[in-house]
C-alpha cells in the first residue's frame, strides 16, 4: 500500500526494483562516451553494445518479474513496479532490439550510422520505461518527457533533410504543446485533491472529496493529452507529417515501441489516478475512438505515400485501442495492452519491409515501389501480406486476435453502436491494405533490381512476419499473461 | 479402430501442410509441384472416404469430435466434429479439391502457388464444416478469403483485380455482423460453443438482430439477391479452378451457416422473418432465371444461374416454418430442409461441372462469348455429350441429381403455399430455357468459325474430371437415398429443435 507522507530515504531495496532504469541510464550514459572513441568504420560495436545493454536490462527486468505479482511501490511512492509495467518492459525491449536491427541496414545505407541514434534511442526506451513504472504525477511526467524530447531529435537525426527537420519542428512544437496542456491538467487535479500521488488521487475520488469542477477541467487537459501522444482524432495532425518526414527507422520507432507508452500513460493517468472519474472519461474516448477509427481509415485510402498511409491506419489503430479503454473493465485493459504490442509488432514488421525495399539512396516511400514484390522477393512478400492481413484483422493472424478482444470490450461495456462501427471501418481498411498486397502479388514489378539485406536482418523480419501467424494461432498464450496484468 | 485417429483434424491440417510443402520446394524443383500437390488431395480425398465409412447416419450426435482448450481466458476450444449436414459437404469439397488440382494442370505462371493456394483452401473449408466451436468457425470462415482473393488475383482474367477486390469487401462486410453477434451470444452465454448457443434462450428482439447479422454474413456468401453482385465478377474473371471450387464449395458454406447458426440459434426470429428469406430467395429463383437468360458470356450465364439455384436451397431451409403453421405437421417439416441440402450438393457437382466445360472451351479457343462458338459438336463430341448432359441436369432434368434437390424444395412449397411452389417453379422453366439456349448456341447448328473448326476433342485429363462428375450427376440422380439417408436424423432433429421456442 502506498503510504502517505514525504519519506525521503532511499533503500536499499527501493533500489533494486529500480534496477532495470538505472542500469540502462548507467549504460546510455556509457554507449554515448564509448561512441566518442569508436571511429566511424566500426560503429558495428556501438551497435553491439546497444542491443547487449538492451539484453541485460531485460534479463533485470525479467528477474523481478520472477518475484510475486503483487505491485510495489517505492520512492515515497511515486515509482512502481508491477506486471502491467514488467510486461509492457520486456515487450518495449524486444521490439527496440528489433528496431536496432531493422534500422542498422538502413543507416548504413543512407550515411546517417550515428552514435546518437543509438542512446537517443536508449534514453527515449528509458523514459518508457519511468513512464510505465509511474506512481505519481511527476514520474509520469518526467518519463513523457524523457521520450518525447528524445524523440523530437530522432526525427530530426538527417539534419540535412528539409523534411526530417521541419516535421521534427511541428512535432516539437505540437508535443510541448500537448505536454503543457497536460501539465496544466495535472496542477488542476493536484489542486482539485492535493496530492501527486496517483494511488492518493484515486482515494479522494473514490471519498468523494474536491472540486468536481476543477476535477472535471483538470481531466479534459489530462485527456487530450493522452490523446495527443496516441495520435487520436482531433490531436493527430502531426501523426502523418512525422512518419512522412522522419527517416524509415525513425519512424519505425515513433510507430511501434511509443505505442506502448501511450497505453501506460493512458491507463496509469486514466485508471490508476483518475479511475473515479470512469463515467466522464467514457464519453470523451467514445468520441475520439469513433472518429479516430473513421478519419484514420478513411483517409488513409486517398494517400499515395505509405508513409502515410501507415501513419492514419496507426491513427485507426489507436482509436481500437481507445475501445478496449473505454470500457473501463480489467477485460477492456488486457485487450487494449494486447492490442498495443500486437500493433507494435505488426507495425515493427511493415516498416522493416519499407525499409528492405528502400534501394539506390532512396526511400520506398511509394506505394508503386511495392509493384512486383512478390516476383522480386518471394518470401519478403509474403512476410509483408501476413502483416497487412494481420493490419487488416483478417484471421488468423494476430490483427485478427487484438480486434476481437477490443470488440468484445467494447460490447460488454454495453456500447454496441461503436463495435458495430469499428468493424465497419476495418472493412474500409481492409480495402487499403489489400492494395499493397495487390500492387505485391498482382502487378509487375517495374525494376528487377534484387532486394538485399543484411542476414541479421533478414533473419529479425522473417522472426516478426511469422509472429503474425504464430502469435495468431498461439494467441492464448499472450491473452492469460494481458490478462495476468489486471488480476486483482 | 479408424475413428480413434483425429480425421478431421487430418483433413484440415494435410492439405494446409501440404500447401505449405509445396510452397516451399516449388522454386527448386517445379516438376514434383503437379504429381505432389495431386497426391496431396488424393490422400485427403481417401482420408474422407474413411470418414464417410466410419460415420453412423442412425444419430443425429456429433461423430469424430476432437475437443481442445484453444484460448482458455474466452473458453475458446479447438473442437470439431460432423453430423449429417455436414458430412456430405466434406466429401464434396475433398472431391472438388481433387478434381481442382487436375483442372489447373496446365498453369504455368507460379504454379506451385497455385497448387498451395488451393491445397490452403481446401484445408481450410474442411475446417468450416468441421468446427463446432464458433469462433473457430469465423476463424476458418474468414481466412478463407485470403487464399481465393489471391487466386482470383493472380490467374484471373482481364479485370480481375477488381473483382478479387469486390469478393473480399463483400464477404468481409458480411461476416464482420457475425462477428458481432457471436460476441454477443458470448457475451451472454460464455461460451463459443454451438451446442452452447443452440440451447441459449433469447428475447426476440435480440433473436431478430442476431438473425439478421447472421443473414448479412451468409447471404453474402450464398449469395443471395441482392448481395449477389460480387459473384459474377468473380467468377468471369476467376480462373477455372478458381470458379469451380467458389460455384462447388464455397457458396455452399453459406448455406451451411444458415443451417448450424441461423436456424437453430434463432429459430424464432427465423420463424418471424421467413418471409423476408422465402421472399429474397423467390426473387433470387425467377428474377435471376431471366438474367441469366440475358448473358452473353458463358461463365456470366453459369453465375446467374448458380444464384437462381441457390435460391432453392435459402427457399427450402426456410419453408419448414410456413410447413408447420399450415399443416401442423413437424416431421414433414423438414422436406424442405433436406431438399435444400440435397440441392446444395447436387448443385456442387452440376455448377462445377459446367465451369470446368467452359474452361475446356476457353483453353482451345480463349473466349467465353456464347458468340465465339457454335457447332462444337461437330467437332468434339464426346466433350458435347458430357457437357449437354451437364447442362441438361442443370435444368433439373429427370434422372439427374439436378432435379432431386428441386423436386424436393417443390414439393415442399406446395405444402407451405401454392404461389411458393408457383414462383419456385418457374425456375423449371426458366432453367431449360437458358441452359438449352446455351447448348443450342455453343454446341449445335453450324461450325461457326475456323477456331471451332480446328477444336480438338477430351484429352485423357478432361476425360477422367468429365467422366467422375458425370458419374455423381447421375449417381445422385438415380439412387439419391445413400445421400438422403445420411442427413436423415441429423435434419430430424434440427426440424425439432427449431420448433421449439428459445424465447426466455
Amino acid at each position: 500500500m502506498p503510504r502517505s507522507g514525504f519519506v525521503p530515504v532511499m533503500t536499499l531495496a527501493e533500489l533494486q526494483l529500480a534496477l532495470p532504469e538505472i542500469f540502462l541510464l548507467a549504460a546510455a550514459c556509457g554507449i554515448l562516451l564509448a561512441d566518442l572513441f569508436i571511429p566511424t568504420e566500426r560503429r558495428g560495436l556501438t551497435h553491439m553494445l546497444a542491443v547487449v545493454a538492451l539484453v541485460f536490462t531485460a534479463i533485470l527486468t525479467l528477474r523481478l518479474m520472477m518475484a510475486p505479482g503483487e505491485a510495489v511501490y517505492a520512492f515515497s511512492d511515486t515509482f512502481v513496479r508491477d506486471r502491467f509495467g514488467d510486461v509492457l518492459k520486456v515487450f518495449s525491449y524486444l521490439i527496440l532490439a528489433g528496431v536496432f536491427v531493422y534500422a542498422k541496414h538502413y543507416l548504413r545505407m543512407f550515411d546517417l550510422f550515428k552514435g546518437e541514434f543509438y542512446t537517443l534511442s536508449l534514453f527515449a526506451l528509458l523514459g518508457v520505461m519511468v513512464l510505465i513504472s509511474s506512481a505519481s504525477l511527476i514520474t509520469l511526467y518526467l518519463g513523457l518527457e524523457l521520450l518525447a524530447l528524445s524523440t523530437y531529435a530522432l526525427v530530426a537525426l538527417d539534419r540535412d533533410s528539409r523534411l526530417g527537420s521541419e516535421a521534427a519542428m511541428k512535432y516539437f512544437i505540437l508535443g510541448s504543446l500537448a505536454s503543457g496542456l497536460m501539465l496544466y491538467g495535472m496542477s488542476l487535479l493536484y489542486g482539485a485533491t492535493g496530492s501527486l500521488q496517483l494511488a492518493e488521487i484515486s482515494a479522494s475520488l473514490g471519498g468523494g472529496a474536491g472540486d468536481s469542477m476543477l476535477l472535471t477541467f483538470g481531466l479534459v487537459f489530462i485527456v487530450i493529452g493522452v490523446a495527443f501522444k496516441l495520435g487520436a482524432v482531433p490531436f493527430h495532425m502531426w501523426v502523418p507529417d512525422v512518419y512522412h518526414g522522419a527517416p524509415l527507422p525513425i519512424a519505425l520507432f515513433v510507430a511501434s515501441v511509443p505505442k506502448l507508452a501511450g497505453l501506460a500513460l493512458a491507463i496509469r493517468l486514466l485508471d490508476n489516478g483518475l479511475g473515479g472519474l470512469h463515467a466522464d472519461w467514457q464519453g470523451m474516448l467514445v468520441v475520439i475512438a469513433g472518429l479516430s477509427l473513421i478519419l484514420g481509415n478513411v483517409v488513409a485510402i486517398a494517400q499515395t505515400n505509405i508513409k502515410r498511409m501507415l501513419a492514419y491506419s496507426t491513427i485507426s489503430h489507436m482509436g481500437f485501442m481507445l475501445l478496449g479503454i473505454l470500457a473501463g473493465t480489467p477485460e477492456g485493459y488486457a485487450a487494449a495492452m494486447f492490442y498495443a504490442i500486437a500493433y507494435a509488432i505488426m507495425s515493427a514488421g511493415a516498416f522493416a519491409v519499407l525499409i528492405l525495399v528502400s534501394v539506390d539512396g532512396r526511400e520506398a516511400d511509394q506505394l508503386d515501389d511495392f509493384k512486383g514484390l512478390a516476383r522480386r522477393n518471394p518470401w519478403h512478400a509474403f512476410l509483408m501480406m501476413m502483416i497487412l492481413f494481420s493490419l487488416a484483422g483478417i484471421p488468423v493472424f494476430l490483427g485478427f486476435f487484438a480486434k476481437w478482444q477490443v470488440i468484445a470490450a467494447t460490447m460488454a461495456a454495453g456500447f454496441t453502436w461503436l463495435a458495430v462501427l469499428a468493424v465497419l471501418t476495418a472493412v474500409i481498411g481492409a480495402f487499403y491494405y489489400l492494395r499493397v498486397v495487390k500492387l505485391m502479388y498482382f502487378d509487375d514489378p517495374s525494376s528487377e533490381q534484387p532486394l538485399k539485406a543484411p542476414v541479421d536482418f533478414r533473419a529479425v523480419l522473417t522472426v516478426n512476419g511469422m509472429a503474425m501467424l504464430a502469435l495468431g494461432v498461439f494467441s492464448g498464450g499472450l491473452i492469460s499473461l494481458c490478462a495476468s496484468a489486471f488480476v486483482g | 479402430m479408424m475413428s480413434e485417429w483425429p480425421l478431421l483434424s487430418l483433413l484440415i491440417w494435410l492439405p494446409i501442410l501440404g500447401a505449405v510443402f509445396v510452397a516451399s520446394i516449388g522454386e527448386q524443383s517445379p516438376k514434383l509441384v503437379r504429381p505432389l500437390a495431386l497426391g496431396i488431395a488424393l490422400a485427403v480425398f481417401a482420408l474422407s472416404l474413411l470418414l464417410y465409412a466410419g460415420f453412423d447416419a442412425t444419430t443425429a450426435a456429433m461423430q469424430f469430435q476432437e475437443k481442445a482448450v484453444w484460448i482458455g481466458a474466452f473458453n475458446i476450444h479447438y473442437h470439431l466434429g460432423i453430423d449429417g449436414l455436414s458430412l456430405p459437404l466434406i466429401l464434396l469439397t475433398t472431391l472438388i479439391g481433387a478434381l481442382i488440382i487436375v483442372a489447373g494442370w496446365r498453369i504455368e505462371d507460379r504454379v506451385h502457388l497455385y497448387m498451395a493456394s488451393f491445397l490452403l483452401l481446401q484445408g481450410l473449408m474442411v475446417g468450416v464444416f468441421s468446427a463446432l466451436d464458433a469462433l473457430l468457425f469465423y476463424v476458418f470462415f474468414e481466412a478463407m478469403l485470403v487464399p481465393m482473393f489471391l487466386i482470383i488475383g493472380i490467374w484471373g482474367g482481364p479485370n480481375r483485380i477488381y473483382a478479387t477486390v469486390k469478393f473480399f469487401l463483400f464477404t468481409f462486410f458480411g461476416s464482420v455482423f457475425m462477428l458481432i453477434a457471436l460476441l454477443w451470444l458470448y457475451l451472454q452465454s460464455g461460451s463459443f460453443a454451438v451446442a452452447d448457443l443452440h440451447q441459449l434462450p433469447i428475447a426476440l428482439e435480440a433473436q431478430i438482430l442476431i438473425f439478421l447479422a447472421f443473414l448479412i454474413a451468409f447471404a453474402v456468401k450464398v449469395p443471395m439477391w441482392p448481395v449477389h453482385t460480387w459473384l459474377p465478377d468473380a467468377h468471369v474473371e476467376a480462373p477455372t479452378g478458381g470458379s469451380v471450387v467458389l460455384a462447388a464449395v464455397m457458396l455452399k458454406i453459406g448455406g451451411y451457416g444458415l443451417v448450424r447458426f441461423s436456424l437453430p440459434i434463432t429459430p424464432d426470429a427465423a420463424a418471424a422473418l421467413d418471409w423476408l428469406v422465402i421472399g429474397l430467395s423467390l426473387v433470387a429463383i425467377a428474377y435471376i432465371g431471366f438474367v441469366a437468360l440475358a448473358q452473353s458470356d458463358m461463365k456470366k450465364l453459369i453465375a446467374y444461374s448458380s444464384i437462381s439455384h441457390m435460391g432453392f436451397v435459402t427457399l427450402g431451409l426456410f419453408l419448414a416454418f410456413a410447413i408447420a403453421r399450415n399443416t401442423g405437421d413437424v416431421a414433414g417439416a423438414g422436406l424442405g430442409i433436406s431438399g435444400g441440402m440435397v440441392q446444395m450438393i447436387s448443385h456442387g457437382f452440376i455448377s462445377g461441372a459446367m465451369f470446368l466445360a467452359v474452361g475446356v472451351l476457353y483453353d482451345r479457343v480463349h473466349s467465353r462469348e456464347i458468340s465465339s462458338y457454335g457447332g462444337v459438336a461437330n467437332t468434339m463430341p464426346w466433350f458435347a455429350m458430357f457437357a449437354v448432359l451437364f447442362f441438361m441436369a442443370n435444368s433439373g432434368l429427370p434422372g439427374t441429381s439436378g432435379f432431386v434437390g428441386e423436386f424436393m424444395v417443390i414439393l415442399a412449397a406446395f405444402q407451405a403455399s401454392i404461389w411458393f411452389a408457383f414462383v419456385a417453379g418457374t425456375s423449371l422453366l426458366l432453367g431449360a430455357a437458358y441452359s438449352l439456349w446455351l447448348v443450342k448456341r455453343v454446341f449445335y447448328g453450324e461450325v461457326a468459325n475456323s477456331a471451332v473448326a480446328g477444336l480438338k476433342d477430351l484429352s485423357g485429363r478432361e476425360w477422367v474430371l468429365m467422366v467422375i462428375l458425370a458419374v455423381f450427376v447421375l449417381g445422385v440422380g438415380i439412387w439419391p437415398f445413400p445421400l438422403i439417408e445420411m442427413m436423415e436424423a441429423s435434419v430430424a432433429e434440427l426440424v425439432e429443435h427449431i420448433m421449439q421456442s428459445k424465447l426466455p
